[in-house]
Formats: C-alpha cells, structure tokens, sequence
C-alpha cells in the first residue's frame, strides 16, 4: 500500500513500473467519489497533479499542447480560453468552482465518461491524445482514444500526458442541458467548432451515446450550406442541420432524462450553436 | 508510503500515523487530526461543507486524498481567522443572517475568503457563481449573498 | 412550581420599552452564529469520546422479499469488529413508529423497503464496518413489490405488512351534495418524491452508562421525548435510563422526526460497553429518512360564473411506502387543506395513505399541505381561466377571513388576512430587469452555465400560489411544551427541551427573557431530556409552544421577582413593571436594576404550555381538529426556454401572514429558506424509484438549488398580531413552502401556454 506523489515524468513512471496496477490521481475528483462511496478500494496510488511536465501549457502558433494536468480554472481563463473557447466554456459549466480547481483535462480523459464537459470539445477539435509509458509516446486522435464509456486505449502502466489541439480561426462554442442552472451533469451536450480557413464546422455530441459521437453528416451539410464569409446560415439551414445532430445521437434513458429528450435537445442545442456561429440569416 | 506523513496544516506540521490508503482529506482533518469545522455532506464535491485551501487554491477536502496532499499548504476554517477573533466575513455571515443551521457555513466562509481575495468587489452574479459549488439547505442565499456584499462594502471603505 | 395553562393569551408585554438591545421585535443575530461561522459548533457528527467504535447499517437491497437466512459469521471474523446486531438482539420491543409502532429496529421475516435495516456492526474503523456489512450473507427470497398505491387500495395486492396496506382512508362530507356547476373546472395533480436534503448528515454518538445500566444518546433530532419514549420501549429499559442530549443539528426539514440511527447506535453501545457513533452517508441518508409523500390528487370545483367556489370534490392518495411514520397525518392536513385559504362550505373528499414497498414517507416541511397546495392552486387558475377573471381576482373574491369555516366545519378564529396577503404581494415591484438582465449574462438565463440559450429563445411568465398552513399538532393531540426560567444575580438561565435544528428559537429565547425579565444576560441550559417535554420542531409550532412556555416561565419568574420587591420596599406587587433593565414603581418613585434586584437571591419557574385541546375527526371528517392557521401569498417570475425545458425563477415575491415578527431576520431567513425548498420541489427535486429501487441516492443526481437557482425574493411581512398566539407571534416555517410551489409552476404555464401537473416539472414536460 502506498501513495507517491510523483513530481516528475520519471518519477512517475518508475512509480507505474514498481506499481502497474496503481491508481493515478491527478485532481482526484473522479477518482475520491468512488472511494469515499466504497466503490473503489485503492491499495497503491501515483498522484500526478504535481507533475511539473503535465501542469504546462505549449501554444505554438498553429496548435496548443495542453498537459494533462492543466485544470480547468486555467482553461477557462485567458489565454488559454481565447484560443479554444469551446473548452473554455466547458471548463465552466465542469462541477463547482471547487472541482475546476484541482480537475483535469487529463483527469476527464482518464475517466473518459460520455458526460464528460471537456471531450465533445475535445472531438470537435479533433484532438490528438498523448500517452507515454516507459516503453515509448504514442499519440492517438481522440476518437480511437476513446473507446467506450468509461472506456479508452490506455493500457496498464501508460499515463495520459497531454493533448494537442489546433487553435483555429473561427466561433465556438459548447452548451449543455442539465436541470439544474449551476454544477450540474449534462443530460445532453453539443460542441460546435468552426474552422474558416479550412471551411469546416465541427459538431460533436455529448451524453447522447457511448461515446462522445461527431455528426459527420450535419458536418458536411452545413459545410457545404453556410455562408463562411458573411457569417451566414439560413433559417432552413440551421433546422436541417438540427435534424442531423438528431439523427447522429444514440441517446438512452437513465434516471437523468429520456433518450426522446436528449434526441431533442442536442437538435435544439446544435441549431442554436449553428446560429450563433453563423448568426447572419 | 501512506501509514505516516506529514500534512501541513493551518501553519503547523501534523503528523498521520495508521491511515488507510484511500482516506480523504476530510477524513483525516476531522478523524484523526481532530479539526472537526470542515463538514462532510456529500463526499463528492457536491455541496461545498468541505472546502478548504490548498496551496491558497479553494477545493473539497473530500475530493483531495490526504496522503497525497503533503508538502503541500492546507488552511481549514479553523486556520482562517483566530478561534477568539472572527474574521470579517464570519461576523458578516452572522450579522447579515446568513447562519441558520451552520452545517454550510464554515464551507462558504472559506468560498467568501477566496472569493474576495481574487475578487474584491464582485458582483451578484459573480458572487453567486462563485459560491454556486457550495449548497445551503437552509437560507435560499439571500442572506449569505449580503453577507458578501456587506464585507465588500466594509474593505472598500477601510481602504 | 408547574403551571399548567391551557387557555390562551393574549401575548402583551409589561416591558417593550426601547433602550435594550436583543430585545422582541429586534434582528438580534443568533447566540450559536459566531461558533457556527467558526466551525466550532459542535454538530452530532462531529462528537467523539474516548475508545469510540464506529457503527454502521446493513440494509436491503431488495424492495420486498422474505429473508431466508442472515449469517453473521463472516462479519465476526473480521479484525477489529466488536459487535454484530440483528434482530435477535433487541431486547425490548421489536418495532417502533411515531405513531403506530409498524417498522421493525431490524427486518427479521421481511424485508418491504430499499434500504432497511437488517444489521448493524460496531468496530474500530468506518472501512472495517464497510467490510464487516459485506461479509454479513443474507439469503432473500426475492418477491414482487407493491410500488402502485392503487392497487394498495383497491385490494388487489396482498397485505405486504400485518397491519394490511391501507393506513388510513379518510373521507369529508359537508353541505350540499348536489351541488353542481354552473362552472365546473377539474384536474389531476401529481407531486414526485421530495426529500429534506438537510446538510448534517444522520449522526449520533451513543455512551453506555457503566454495567450497561442504561444509555446516553447524544443526537441529532427533531423531538427528544418521543426519540426517548421509542428507544427505551426497544432496549426494553424504563425511560429513565435513557438520556437524550440534543447533538448539534444541520438542518431537519421533518427528516428526523422519525428515529432513524437511534436504537441501533445505543445497542451497540450497550451490547460493546464502548462509546459508538453512527454517522450516515448521503446514499445511506436517502435510505435512512423519510421523505415528503408522493401523491396524486384529482380535484373538481364547482363555482358560480363569477367566480366563487360552490362545492369541491378531491380524491387523495399519498404513497406511504413500507411503514406508517406519520402518514395519518399528513393525510388529515391535506384533505383538510382541500380548499385552500378560500371560502367553502359544501365539499366531498375522499383521501387515502396506503402502503407501498417504496421508501417510508413522512414529515417535510408543509406536512401534506405542499400536496393539497399544489392541486388547490392548479385549480384557482383553471377557475381564473373558466370565468375570465385574472388569478389575482378569483383568489380575492374567494378569499378566506377570520369566522369562515373549513370544510371539516371548524371555524378560523384566527388573523386570516388573506386577501390583504393577495393585495401586499401585488403591490410587490416586479423585476426591473428585462430577460438576461441589462447585462446580457448568459448566466442569468434559462440554462446558466450550461449556456443553452440566448435571450430570443426565452418567454417569461407570473404566476400566483395562496396557501394556508395548520399551526401545531392536531386531531386531540397535546403536543405542549415546557421551559423552566431561573434568575439569580441578574443572569436568566433557560432550560427546554426544544429542539434548535437551524430556525433560530435559540434566538428568540434570549429576547423572550430579556423583554419579560429585563435581565441582560441569558444562558441557555443544556438542551437534553431532564426537563419535561418540548413536543417537535415541527409543524411551525416551536415559537408558538416553546415560546410560549418561555414567555409563561419568565411572567412566573417575574411575578415572583415583582412580589420580592414589593416585600422589600412596602409596595404592592401591581404596582411594578420592568422598565428596560429596571423594575420601576408605576405609582411611585422606586427604580432599581433587574441586576440588583435578583441580587443574591434565586428565582426558579417551570412552565408548561398546553393549547387549546383539539377533536378528532368524525366519519365524515368533521370536527375542531387544527389549532390555528397562518397564511401565505407567493407571486413568481419565471423564465422558460420552451424549446428545451429550461426554466429561470426570476424573482418570487411574497406576504406573509407572521402575527408578530419576533425577529425579522429571522423570519426572513425562514422565509427565504422555504421558497427555496419550494422552488426546488418545483422545478428540480425528485427521489425517483423504479419498481421499489432508489436510481439517485446522491447529491448528484438529488439536484437541489443553488446559488444559480434561487431568485431573488422579495417579502412583505404582514403583522397582525393573533390573539391566541403567545406574543401574537405565529410559525412562519412552513407556508412558504405551502404556495412557493404552485406559484411557480403558475408561472410556467403562464410562460408557455400549456398545462402542467405534475412536479417536479421536467424539461420534458414543457417541451414535449
């Protein structure tokens, strides 16, 4: 039984080499919910908030690299927020004041939960997922990363170190519904991100599957629909394009909402974003 | 290794002797360091009794697991202010009304601390972001939300 | 010396004069603030002894089934377990209950709830007491639960405990039978399963005198008396070996009217010889408690083309679930609350508290007039609808006075300012600020963080809720109250039983003495069992009753004080009165200090206040059986997202009917308090259960309002003092959560254009 608080990436892999089956903890936020509710019993814990590699931020112009262990408190601000402000307006509906302060974008990787705020902006951007282990990197886009609910590509002894993301030229933006006005889960959530050089519009959908799901289809419509110059989208634009964010969720009932709901509300949800990126008719 | 460590709390060196693997900073603050004023409600980070500092940053003590939390500063409600002397945000709390059963409050004291050290004349709505991590049962916020403001007032005008 | 009083009073003070601070009428803050705001308040799960064992709760994970076999072997086994509990090992009586004593201390032949007690282990660490319950192997015989309290009813499903599945089917018939229309307007109104969601968990530290001779309780409850009257009944020991001292209480809400952890925590201390705490965690807390009734409610108004109320039939059902607590009860407050705070002579009601394998209902806040509420409101504005009047002007046509009667035939003797309540909220300013506020914050609109909506999307909406609220126990009843007042040397010492749960009665004992006494400085005794009973803190009945007995020991004290003094200086004990902190000759020139007065001498008084007593209900639900009433009236904003469901409460503004504000901060943040729990029933707050199983047992998934949720409240306090209250002050917990509800879900249909009725209102609800 032990907790070493790694301060470093060799600490913290001759800690994962001593201990492959350990717990990783960064914010710990996901990972003390199930302990205290004696759901997890942790016997050997690698903490790896304190990190120094993992706490930094890269922005290179074209991309940023985020460690896994910048929290949301430091997405949500500047500058971090002016270059993905569809992860900045995550980080801030992400649990509490409290929780954005110690969690992770590592951490919401790691748990890798289809509610999770950070991943439908996560897959918008078409982010790139860094592992390492002592064996090597591997980088992997985060639609092979995540591979289920609750489940990703990470293998024993691999640590999640980062996440690269272009930092593009135009709007976006990530909403989500929850029936409560502050720290809340999401029962339905959408990403939008819009690319004006390269002429694309991202959406992905989160809570509606097992995964976070990218809408291809409403992707390509919308496209080849709006007007990227004038910022222009028309009335029948935004409703077809609503009605494919629809049809790409895989939504389920739960205790939370209905999967009638939830189909609905990502349509609602993507037009509105749609809108707001293209806010000219 | 977890048995013994050391936690850095209020300014003072305390040692833990016998703990478990997975108990969380609340857990040991209360239990075994016997700082009985951080409050557990929810142990998911839901409700804010909890809160405490850690490295001047405002968390759920119920969501930091204690013995990863070494060398590192920790300020519970008990280290804000002198047990003989409330601090201004306390006797705030108390005269504007925003105490009634007081299982919250140590918790939004320690959410007003930090608010208004980053944050000297917030808002409403910044306020009521601010501490939207901290549930009352009691008080529907009202008088806790004056509270704020009555300590935002009384430091502008002391400046 | 006890006095008994058992008529009323007319609640004027000798000694209201200004130049004492903290005295009635005055926002003093709360005597227990400075440590609460310090966290050195000790709550009960904060209290620790010397050698103490944890305690913990095996409890069931089926609705319903029989148990075959508990082995309690395995638990043993485990190191650092002294004490492992089961039926068997209750050595008193096997059940308890508030008021029929049906719920066992441990299942033994059936298990009817998700979540009951079947065992419980003491040992050395919370962890060792997690693995002592799983290693506990209990083999069910699995059956099909009763969650349909229809079919508790109509008796299609076998009696799921001996005492069968109905707990009480009581009808009203009054008046004209025959009356029909002209306007006839009729719904059926659903409410969700609320639970209290107090923040202080479930916690209790039991100390076993020596030689097991008896038990020291220290806990945190509503009503100390009854925890002790049940809890010696189980450990088969006379009350007086049972020792209850209120532990510090965070929060009530009725969730510990009922004794949860209470005879488990003293058998395991007795059966250990060791100090134990229990301490539940929230899971265990959704389980643990009782909850407000779930319920179904169809009502049919008849009423003349001007909109007054001819007749009204109601059907009631409330889902009791596994054990009565107090469903009897809380079904007689909300069939006699039918008609609301609106005059009615002719009604036909049918209501029903039936057993159910769901979770036990109980005491909340509002005690089964949030439910009437909320179908009687949904009525008034369907009424408003049928003649084309504005809800504003049905309420008032309709609206109850002093001398009116309710449908149970009992007359309203007190202060019914009903339709001054209606007019004072009205004249409240609505919010000045447009929809997203001059500032355009997201945050502001439907959706908050989540950032769902811009301000095009959003439609706003009024809406009206009036409710009336019972004051104390009723149906015979005497739930009467005692306090013992001491004066020595100019310092008063007050004893009760009373329980502070968070509303301030602490607050206003100090105020009481300090107005009646004129002393300046009051100590408040230990708040446990050795003085007489204080009944509950419930059913807004603390400052009425214990107040009441305060007030009555501190005129004793001062009687006696008055004839000292009289003796002393050759005057008549009539002719003095406190005068500020001064016993003053009214008809002479003799002015001394209360201080030098009690100088050396000790002046020791117990009073205990009864009210007037109450009936029971007839066959026909007649009968005098509610104390006294106060009312409320509650006017709310909200803003709604249509598209998604979404929903804003803006601004909620209210009168209410408080006799006398003791303190009006107090009262304020009573109020506050209670329409945060009524927007939360409104809009959010449902314990949900799928055939008898619990899907959100965290706060989670338990969503109650926070600092993002709660609107602004603006309040009126309407204050015409009741004759019949002690200091003319009447409860002010519980109607703000009466008619917060209804008035919110007004709102919405007023936003959107279309019926509801059901809460919580879900998202889909509105935009299916």
């Amino acid at each position: 039984m032990s907790v070493i608080v790694a301060t470093s990436l060799a600490e913290a892999f001759a800690a994962l080499s001593a201990h492959p089956e350990a717990t990783l903890v960064a914010g710990g936020t996901d990972v003390m919910v199930e302990v205290n509710a004696g759901h997890r019993h942790v016997a050997d814990v690698v903490m790896v908030n304190r990190v120094g590699e993992l706490c930094t931020w890269r922005h290179d112009g074209a991309m940023l690299h985020l460690g896994a262990g910048v929290t949301w408190s430091q997405i949500e601000a500047a500058p971090i927020a002016e270059w993905v402000p569809v992860l900045a307006q995550a980080a801030r509906t992400v649990g509490s004041p409290q929780i954005r302060h110690v969690g992770t974008i590592g951490g919401n990787l790691g748990t890798c939960s289809p509610a999770g705020d950070g991943l439908p902006g996560l897959a918008a951007l078409d982010a790139v997922v860094h592992l390492a282990s002592p064996a090597g990197e591997r980088s992997l886009p985060f639609a092979e990363f995540m591979v289920g609910p609750k489940r990703t590509a990470r293998v024993a002894g691999e640590l999640i170190i980062g996440v690269t993301v272009p930092v593009l030229r135009g709007w976006q933006g990530y909403s989500k519904v929850g029936v409560r006005n502050a720290m809340v889960i999401a029962t339905a959530s959408v990403a939008l991100v819009t690319d004006l050089d390269g002429r694309t519009v991202r959406l992905a959908l989160g809570s509606v599957g097992p995964t976070i799901l990218r809408c291809t289809e409403a992707e390509a419509f919308a496209a080849a629909n709006v007007d990227f110059a004038n910022g222009a989208a028309s009335a029948a634009v935004v409703s077809e394009f609503a009605a494919l964010a629809r049809a790409a969720a895989r939504p389920i009932d739960d205790h939370r909402s209905t999967a009638e709901y939830r189909r609905h509300a990502v349509g609602v949800l993507a037009g509105r974003l749609l809108r707001r990126a293209f806010p000219n008719e | 290794m977890s048995e013994f460590y050391v936690l850095h709390v209020n300014g003072a060196a305390r040692e833990v002797r016998d703990a478990a693997a997975g108990e969380s900073l609340l857990f040991v603050l209360r239990e075994r360091l016997g700082l009985m004023g951080s409050k557990g409600a929810c142990e998911q980070g839901e409700c804010g009794s909890c809160s405490v500092l850690l490295d001047d940053q405002l968390v759920c003590g119920c969501l930091v697991l204690a013995a990863g939390a070494v060398g590192q500063r920790i300020v519970t409600i008990e280290g804000v202010a002198p047990l003989g002397a409330p601090s201004d945000v306390q006797q705030a709390f108390v005269d504007a009304g925003a105490v009634q059963c007081g299982f919250c409050t140590p918790g939004l004291i320690m959410a007003t601390h930090s608010l208004l050290e980053r944050s000297p004349a917030p808002s409403e709505m910044e306020i009521r972001e601010e501490l939207s991590g901290n549930v009352c049962r009691c008080t529907g916020y009202g008088r806790i939300i004056d509270a704020v403001q009555r300590v935002a007032v009384a430091r502008r005008g002391a400046q | 010396m006890t006095v008994t009083q058992t008529g009323t009073d007319t609640g004027t003070f000798a000694g209201t004069h200004s130049g004492l601070a903290g005295r009635l009428g005055d926002s003093v803050a709360r005597p227990d603030g400075v440590p609460k705001a310090q966290g050195s308040f000790q709550f009960a799960g904060d209290l620790t002894a010397d050698g103490f064992l944890w305690g913990a709760t095996l409890r069931s994970p089926h609705p319903y089934a029989r148990i075959v076999r508990i082995d309690v072997s395995g638990a043993w086994r485990i190191n650092g377990v002294e004490a492992v509990l089961t039926a068997a090992d209750v050595p008193g009586k096997a059940t308890y209950g508030l008021i029929s004593h049906d719920q066992p201390v441990f299942a033994s032949d059936y298990v009817r709830f998700q979540g009951e007690a079947m065992a419980a282990v003491a040992a050395d660490h919370p962890d060792t007491c997690r693995r002592a319950l799983a290693a506990i192997v209990v083999e069910y015989e699995v059956l099909a639960p009763l969650t349909d309290p229809e079919r508790a009813i109509d008796g299609s499903f076998p009696p799921i405990h001996p005492d069968g599945n109905v707990v009480r089917h009581q009808r009203i018939v009054r008046g004209d039978q025959s009356i029909h229309g002209p306007v006839v307007v009729e719904g059926t109104y659903e409410l969700g399963r609320q639970d209290q969601a107090f923040l202080g968990l479930e916690a209790a530290l039991a100390l076993p005198a020596p030689g097991g001779d008896g038990v020291e309780l220290h806990v945190a409850t509503q009503w100390l008396h009854e925890d002790r009257k049940q809890i010696a009944a189980c450990l088969g020991m006379p009350d007086e070996k049972v020792r209850i001292v209120l532990g510090g209480v965070g929060g009530a809400f009725g969730a510990r009217e009922d004794i949860s952890l209470q005879v488990h925590a003293c058998l395991l201390a007795l059966r250990t010889g060791r100090p134990v705490k229990i301490q539940y965690d929230r899971e265990e807390s959704f389980h643990g408690h009782v909850h407000r009734h779930p319920c179904t409610i169809w009502m049919r108004h008849h009423a003349g083309t001007d909109g007054t109320i001819r007749r009204i039939e109601a059907r009631f059902v409330m889902d009791g679930g596994a054990y009565a607590s107090t469903s009897s009860a809380v079904l007689i407050n909300a069939v006699t609350h039918t008609q609301g705070p609106y005059r009615c002579d002719h009604a036909t009601v049918d209501g029903w508290a039936v057993r159910t394998n769901n979770l036990p209902s109980g005491a909340m806040r509002g005690f089964g007039v949030v439910q009437a509420a909320f179908a009687h409101e949904g009525q008034m504005d369907k009424l408003a609808a049928a003649v084309g009047l504005d809800p504003v002007e049905v309420r008032l046509r309709n609206a109850m006075r002093t001398g009116d009667h309710l449908i149970t035939g009992q007359e309203i003797v007190n202060v019914a300012p009903v339709a001054r309540l209606i007019q004072e909220t009205a004249a409240l300013a609505l919010p000045t600020e447009p929809v997203g506020g001059h500032d355009h914050d997201p945050m502001r609109l439907p959706g908050g963080a989540g950032r769902t909506a811009d301000e095009r999307h959003i439609v706003r909406g009024i809406g009206w809720g009036v409710g009336i609220k019972n004051l104390m126990y009723s149906e015979a009843f005497d739930d009467y109250s005692t306090a013992r007042v001491r004066v020595a040397d100019g310092v008063a010492t007050v004893k009760f039983a009373t329980v502070e749960v968070g509303q301030g009665f602490v607050t206003i004992v100090g105020q009481i003495a300090r107005t009646v006494l004129g002393v300046e400085e009051v100590v408040i005794d230990s708040i446990d069992t050795e003085i007489g009973s204080a009944g509950s803190t419930s059913a807004s009945r603390q400052t009425w009753m214990s107040g009441g007995a305060v007030e009555g020991a501190c005129r004793l004290v001062r009687e006696r004080l008055f004839e000292h003094v009289a003796e002393l200086h050759d005057l008549e004990a009539v002719q003095l009165e406190i005068d500020g902190t001064d016993v003053v000759d009214t008809l002479g020139s003799l002015r001394m200090s209360v201080a030098a007065a009690t100088a050396g001498i000790v002046i020791d008084e117990t009073f205990e206040h009864h009210h007037p007593a109450t009936e029971e209900l007839d066959e026909l639900g007649q009968g005098n059986c509610h104390t006294a009433f106060a009312f409320v009236a509650h006017r709310a904003v909200v803003d709604v997202d249509p598209e998604l469901g979404l929903v804003k409460v803006v601004q909620i503004a209210t009168a209410q009917d408080v006799g006398r504000a003791l303190n009006p901060l107090s009262v304020v943040g009573q109020i506050e308090g209670g329409i945060a729990q009524g927007v939360g029933l409104a809009v959010m707050e449902e314990l949900l259960q799928v055939d008898g199983i619990v899907k959100n047992a965290t706060f989670t998934d338990y969503l109650v309002p926070t600092f993002l949720d709660m609107p602004d409240v603006v309040i009126s306090l309407v204050e015409e003092p009741d004759p019949h209250a002690p200091m003319g002050a009447k409860g002010v917990g519980e109607p703000p959560t009466v008619s917060s509800t209804p008035a919110v879900v007004a709102a919405i249909r007023d936003a959107i254009g279309k019926d509801l009725h059901r809460v919580p209102v879900r998202p889909s609800d509105i935009c299916s």
